[in-house]
């Protein structure tokens, strides 16, 4: 059957697109100094380029797996819509002209940790992780956590400690937020073969792990206060958002048996999304007020 | 080639072949998808020259 343009863009994994774009514009617009806002335009693009390039790879490469679940047996591969063939020339493709393009017209130090961004989730993750370790989003959350620093590189040519500390907010938030979705999708992760930890290590033992992360992501979301590239509303924000993350997690923790403990988890798993939107929201509106006002 | 085989071939050009109609459609699709993506890198390369430029593409001298 002939592919749409919508299979193409189904195959960018555009919802992962939109957190990485978003997250890349908060550290470019918290980054001090000045960028045209058509560099600005053009940087973000790649960025959104290069996510969905490493979406399409990462499909090309689990199409085997994605077949057997049902939360990825409707996406383009699976269903028949475009050949693994074809999402590996697309991805390739894309990948490399985000990361060419982004050197070219924005600065090399983008582009590089645009590249890094995209090697560490095909090759470390995907490929090497993924299928062997439970460890796999500990480690290869990194991937998802370095837009921000993309973002802030486009725009001052380097890496800096606020750069870096909303590197660690994501890479911190990952863990919580993907095994409280893998907890009510174990059968799933089992089935297929990847070692997800309620699967290796038993969903008690995950639900530790949640709590243990999550008591260490709390504090974490504070510091961009502490080293002023967040203000007294973000520092509201990390808090009263941080007791509810906390919270749910504990409820994770404490509801263990049926549908009560999944939906625990799913709960869980859905205000962590809004919990990074709502952080980042707050850092761009903070940023742009303080822009505005200076 | 028997009289049955020839007979398929001619009525599938008198119908103009919808396999190789398709293969047809996709690959003008796929030329017209490289074609918008080259002009808008053509656009981008342009207007970020312009950008880089800045006052002195205006300023040179005459």
């Amino acid at each position: 059957m002939e592919p749409t343009v919508g299979d193409y863009v189904a195959l960018l994994k555009p919802r992962v697109m939109s957190l990485v774009v978003f997250t890349a514009l908060v550290g470019m617009v918290a980054a001090p100094g000045h960028i045209h806002p058509l560099m600005a335009g053009i940087a973000l693009l790649m960025i959104a380029v290069g996510a969905g390039a490493s979406g399409a790879l990462n499909m090309w490469y689990d199409a085997d797996i994605d077949a057997r679940m049902a939360r990825t047996a409707s996406r383009p591969i699976p269903r028949g819509r475009i050949t693994a063939g074809e999402a590996l020339s697309f991805g390739t493709i894309l990948s490399v002209g985000s990361v060419v393009v982004l050197g070219l017209i924005v600065n090399w130090t983008s582009a590089a940790l645009l590249a890094l961004t995209i090697a560490f989730y095909i090759f470390v993750y995907t490929m090497w992780l993924k299928r062997r370790t439970p460890h796999n989003i500990v480690i290869g959350g990194a991937a998802g956590a370095f837009p921000p620093m993309v973002g802030w590189a486009a725009v001052t040519g380097g890496v800096s400690i606020e750069s870096i500390i909303l590197f660690l907010i994501i890479f911190m938030w990952t863990p919580p937020h993907f095994w409280a979705l893998a907890l009510y999708r174990c059968r799933d992760y089992e089935r297929v073969g990847v070692p997800m930890l309620p699967v290796t290590a038993g969903a008690a033992e995950t639900r530790r792990q949640i709590v243990i992360y999550s008591l260490l992501l709390v504090p974490l979301a504070a510091a961009p206060y502490a080293i002023g590239l967040g203000g007294l509303a973000y520092l509201a924000t990390s808090i009263v958002l941080g007791a509810i993350f906390l919270v749910l997690a504990f409820d994770v923790r404490r509801v263990t048996e049926g549908r009560d403990g999944d939906r625990a988890a799913r709960k869980l798993f859905l205000f962590s999304i809004f919990y990074l939107f709502a952080l980042f929201a707050v850092l761009l509106v903070e940023q742009i007020a303080t822009k505005v006002m200076a | 080639m028997n009289a049955g085989e020839k007979d398929t071939r001619a009525s599938e050009r008198a119908a103009g072949n919808p396999q190789s109609e398709e293969a047809r459609r996709r690959q003008r699709m796929r030329s017209f998808a490289i074609a918008a993506i080259l002009l808008l890198l053509v656009v981008l390369f342009y207007a970020a020259t312009i950008v880089r430029l800045g006052g002195n593409a205006l300023n040179r001298a005459i």
